[in-house]
């Protein structure tokens, strides 16, 4: 095992982890802290990717400005989307489950609505830093996976910070735990989960961006990354961002070594395979409470 | 009704459809349809016995659907094996991945349960990749030579009625599960699993017997999959759409009824045969997107919740 | 409940025009992929062979019959083949039937077509007659009669012709049926060529970075890198090469999606140096009777369904696989499935993909694989990519339009 290789597997895996948190770093909330389990996510993914792909082809536009830009749209339709949910889903009592269901029958028909607008040929995205890699020493750093990496660990460290500083913050750790509580403090637990799930899928629309300058993407892509955005979450702790890098950069790392020393084909196995024996031992996730 | 009558009405029905049909019908997409529709009765009545009437979600359906496929085409290639004794091996190895499965519930519960089963699939896929003795990635031809057995005109026909019988008897075996004392200890974990195990259920005993049907059953229904497609790859048997649809109809039918996934998977699962020949590619997915979307909204408790909702609780809660 | 495709509307209403004479459409049955991760691919096809149907048509129609496509969703899902044939031929009659795109979904459907005898015209399947060794089954892609061996020889061949001849090679590709059954032919070529592997890996179709293989192919310091990848990872693997700057004297091989234009203008001047397996290129030494009529009637109707702008990869081929049929048809003079693979067999055809002739197990008699290089690409536009010099044809001898450049890492920019 040679140094460099080390040292560029190691940051490989990091780079990648920076990704991974940004696609899971939203089911982290809409799953662990507001217990709906939305499978759709990652036709969210898709969806960022689509738009940032249009507005790259059409204006020129920059991925990560038209996700930014964008994101209050699909903060929006995550309200939406969560208003609808909780009408018919939550407010009546019943299980996830039947949530499950739904947000697969979403997952579909997101997936069937991106084929009939725009095809279903490969999409992708042109951006000067796409070309460009940065040599530190005999360390590589690709800007198509750096850039991705930086506004990842950016948006995921100040979700962190808004969800621990905030009052609101606090509101929606404790949506998940007390709703009676929060009630008879005066606080509207619907609004509180609104607001959180929108923020859930403003959040895919930014990964799907970064998806997007990483690789080329088409509608059916999103089914790919069902297991991982579910894995990553559960690896590190329910509920907790924390935790959710912590499982991102395992996976990231193992999957970086893995390809780099062993064979990447085994990749896969690795991860969930280290999933499977983290949920055996502790059952609660790394960081769990 | 007693379930020894029940199970021999159910099969004595298998056994006259797929007789009068055979001698009927005469063209092979009936029974090439129907086949697939039947497939999906087995598959989502053995994921309700472990996820309606016991409440541990199995994400995984597809890992055991390979688990029966993969271990006929072992068979296959060992020493050309009679189907007969496929589906039993197939059902076999697959109940005994179900009943591994259930020592994991001692530990893990509700989603953590779900996402480890979907780990466990993702792990199986790449092993069934990097098996080259299976075929690895470039997946495993199963050859039916000559002429098809017992009389059959083609080997749809033969594959059609052993698919009839078999959800024949995984229709019999989850009502069994259901109305005996198991379905009720079942229901009783279901409901509240720290309540019941107080109250003196054998909680893993009963849970064990739970995930080793489910899963032997899942495993039978993919025990024809390689003679019924002839070629097998992972991407293939591993496919969402078992997963998706083995939850779906269950959902759709009705959850804590035998009865339910039947309904649901005849349903869901002929909506698409037919909207797969009647309308264009795109509007096929959306519809069964959208019939998913409207279904879980404004049938709770699914169809069985409808017929039922005078009669009796549809479900406890 | 029998509603029908608009498009299969469409040519109803053409057959109504030419009902005047009393014929019952000749109806040719498939099963496409049409969404599904190769959903693009597919529709690029369905395309071409809606051209001929329109283009027979308006000619009369074969055996003085209207040609109507009638055509199923397969999903890019093997499991929905099976019923979509028995469908075509059980209840929808067809008189014909072709294949979907790729081999997942051709074999499935070949016992269908044994059991009911019928001739089978395939697009692009790499081999998986090997088992069935059905004689009235065809294939089109212009591999050879041993297609795993004919798609990949190509890249070794230019390799020999290196001064110092190369020594040692590394092979990757992804978990999947054809870049592992090309694998599989590269190794043979290998081993004939007597290069000595030192890197042999896979990896799964869900890799995002592609970073770590190549460093680690790196780290063995190959001559050769050969390459089976399908579009994604093709991508990933190509800009991972740039990234980490790959020092390899010749780089590329059965690179699946390299040929469409999605990648082609993406990639841009990263594919630069790049020796990679192709099917037409817009060489002058590259000149199959129609084929540039072809083209620019298809990439206009293309461009307006969002189809692979370009056309360079299946559409011809799935033109060419009907002409074959129609063209049998016409001879035989009837439906008879016996007397079409025979006619197939026995007769060389004239295609927009140039000359075509059958081996017994059904692949092109002679294998026509085009290994090319890129070079020159200056932007991620798509027009320089219509024009020649950028892919210039290195193997086979006959269709060179130049020769390889070498080494890889200095001709990468």
């Amino acid at each position: 095992m040679s140094g460099p290789l080390f040292a560029n597997a190691l940051v490989s895996g990091l780079l990648l982890a920076g990704f991974y948190a940004a696609v899971s770093v939203g089911i982290s909330i809409a799953f662990g802290m507001l217990d709906v389990v939305n499978i759709a996510h990652p036709a969210f993914i898709i969806l960022g990717s689509y738009a940032a792909s249009i507005a790259n082809a059409s204006m020129g536009a920059d991925p990560i400005v038209t996700a930014v830009a964008l994101s209050p749209a699909f903060f929006a339709l995550g309200l939406l989307l969560y208003r609808f949910y909780h009408a018919t889903f939550e407010r009546r009592g019943r299980e996830p489950l039947r949530g499950l269901a739904f947000f697969f029958g979403i997952l579909f028909v997101t997936e069937v609505a991106l084929i009939l607008a725009f095809g279903v040929d490969y999409r992708s995205v042109t951006a000067r830093y796409i070309g460009t890699t940065w040599r530190l020493g005999t360390v590589d750093l690709p800007l198509r996976l750096f850039v991705p990496f930086v506004v990842s660990v950016a948006m995921t460290l100040s979700l962190q910070v808004f969800l621990s500083r905030t009052f609101f913050g606090r509101a929606v750790l404790a949506v998940g735990q007390d709703q009676l509580a929060l009630q008879l403090m005066g606080v509207d637990p619907v609004r509180i989960k609104q607001i959180a799930f929108g923020i859930s899928i403003a959040t895919a629309g930014v990964a799907g961006a970064l998806l997007v300058i990483i690789q080329p993407v088409q509608p059916s892509l999103g089914r790919e990354y069902i297991g991982l955005v579910f894995a990553i979450p559960v690896l590190g702790g329910m509920g907790s961002i924390a935790g959710t890098l912590a499982g991102a950069a395992i996976l990231g790392v193992a999957t970086s070594f893995t390809a780099t020393f062993f064979g990447p084909s085994w990749a896969p196995a690795v991860s969930f395979g280290l999933l499977l024996f983290a949920l055996a031992f502790r059952p609660s996730g790394l960081f769990g409470r | 009704m007693k379930t020894s009558s029940f199970t021999a009405i159910a099969l004595c029905t298998a056994l006259l459809v797929a007789g009068t049909t055979s001698a009927l019908v005469t063209n092979d997409y009936f029974f090439s349809a129907s086949y697939t529709v039947l497939q999906f009765v087995v598959l989502a009545t053995a994921w309700n016995i472990l996820g309606g009437f016991t409440g541990y979600v199995n994400f995984g359906s597809a890992a055991f659907f390979a688990l029966g496929a993969y271990s006929s085409i072992v068979l296959d290639k060992l020493f050309e094996a009679p189907i007969t004794l496929s589906i039993l091996s197939g059902t076999a190895v697959a109940a005994l991945v179900g009943l591994g499965m259930g020592y994991l519930t001692l530990r893990l519960r509700g989603v953590f349960f779900a996402i480890a089963t979907l780990a466990f699939a993702e792990v199986l896929f790449t092993f069934v990749v990097n098996w080259d003795y299976v075929g690895g990635a470039r997946g495993a031809y199963v050859v039916l030579q000559g002429r098809p057995p017992l009389g059959f005109r083609s080997f749809v026909q033969f594959l059609f009625a052993i698919m009839a019988l078999m959800a024949a008897g995984a229709v019999a075996i989850a009502r069994f599960v259901q109305t005996s004392t198991l379905g009720l200890g079942l229901a009783a974990i279901r409901d509240d699993e720290v309540a019941a195990e107080c109250s003196g259920v054998p909680t893993l005993r009963l849970k064990l017997v739970s995930t080793t049907v489910s899963g032997g059953l899942m495993g039978m229904a993919g025990a024809t999959f390689p003679y019924f497609l002839s070629y097998v790859e992972p991407h293939g048997v591993f496919s969402l759409s078992y997963a998706v649809n083995s939850i779906a109809m269950p959902l759709i039918g009705g959850m804590y009824d035998w009865a339910g996934p039947v309904i649901g998977a005849l349903l869901l699962g002929g909506l698409q045969q037919v909207l797969q020949v009647n309308v264009s590619a795109d509007w096929n997915l959306f519809l069964v997107g959208a019939l998913l979307v409207v279904f879980v909204t404004i049938a709770p408790h699914g169809i069985m919740g409808w017929t039922f909702r005078r009669g009796r609780r549809a479900r406890p809660t | 409940m029998d509603r029908r495709h608009p498009s299969v509307a469409a040519a109803l209403a053409l057959a109504v025009s030419f009902s005047a004479v009393a014929q019952e459409p000749l109806k040719i049955g498939f099963s496409m992929s049409l969404t599904g991760p190769l959903g693009g691919n597919g529709r690029a096809a369905l395309l071409a062979m809606q051209m001929w149907a329109e283009d027979v048509n308006t000619k009369g129609g074969l055996l003085g019959r209207p040609i109507r496509l009638v055509y199923y969703d397969d999903q890019t899902n093997p499991a929905n083949v099976p019923g979509l044939y028995t469908k075509l031929l059980d209840i929808d009659k067809v008189d014909l039937i072709v294949s979907s795109y790729g081999t997942n979904v051709i074999a499935p459907a070949i016992p269908i077509a044994m059991q009911r005898k019928m001739a089978f015209m395939t697009l692009f399947g790499t081999n998986p007659n090997a088992k069935f060794k059905y004689d009235r089954y065809f294939q089109i892609m212009p591999n050879g009669p041993d297609p795993a061996v004919g798609l990949t020889k190509g890249f070794f061949e230019v390799a020999m012709t290196m001064d110092p001849k190369p020594k040692t090679v590394a092979l990757v590709g992804a978990d999947a049926e054809y870049p592992h059954a090309a694998l599989e032919g590269a190794r043979t070529n290998v081993k004939a060529a007597g290069l000595q592997v030192l890197y042999d890996k896979t990896y799964p179709m869900s890799t995002t970075d592609f970073t770590p293989i190549v460093r680690a192919i790196q780290a063995t310091n190959p001559d050769l890198v050969f390459v089976a990848s399908y579009p994604p990872d093709s991508a990933g693997i190509v800009r991972a090469a740039n990234e980490v700057a790959l020092k390899t004297r010749q780089f590329g091989g059965a690179m699946i999606g390299v040929q469409y234009a999605t990648l082609k203008t993406q990639l841009g001047p990263l594919l630069n140096g790049v020796v990679a397996w192709e099917v037409y290129a817009p060489e002058p030494t590259i000149k199959f009777p129609g084929v540039e009529e072809f083209l620019a009637r298809y990439q206009p109707l293309a461009a307006a369904q969002q189809l692979d702008p370009l056309g360079f990869f299946l559409p011809p081929y799935a033109y060419a696989m009907m002409q074959i049929v129609g063209e049998a048809v016409q001879r035989v003079g009837k439906i008879d499935q016996a007397k079409i693979a025979e006619d197939i067999h026995s007769h060389e055809f004239t295609t927009v993909v140039g000359n075509v002739r059958f081996a017994k197990n059904g692949e092109w008699a002679e294998g026509r694989p085009l290994y090319v290089q890129y070079r020159g690409i200056r932007g991620n536009g798509l027009e320089e990519w219509k024009k020649p010099g950028h892919e210039v044809v290195l193997w086979p001898a006959r269709w060179k339009s130049g020769d390889l450049l070498h080494p890889y890492d200095q001709h990468r920019k």
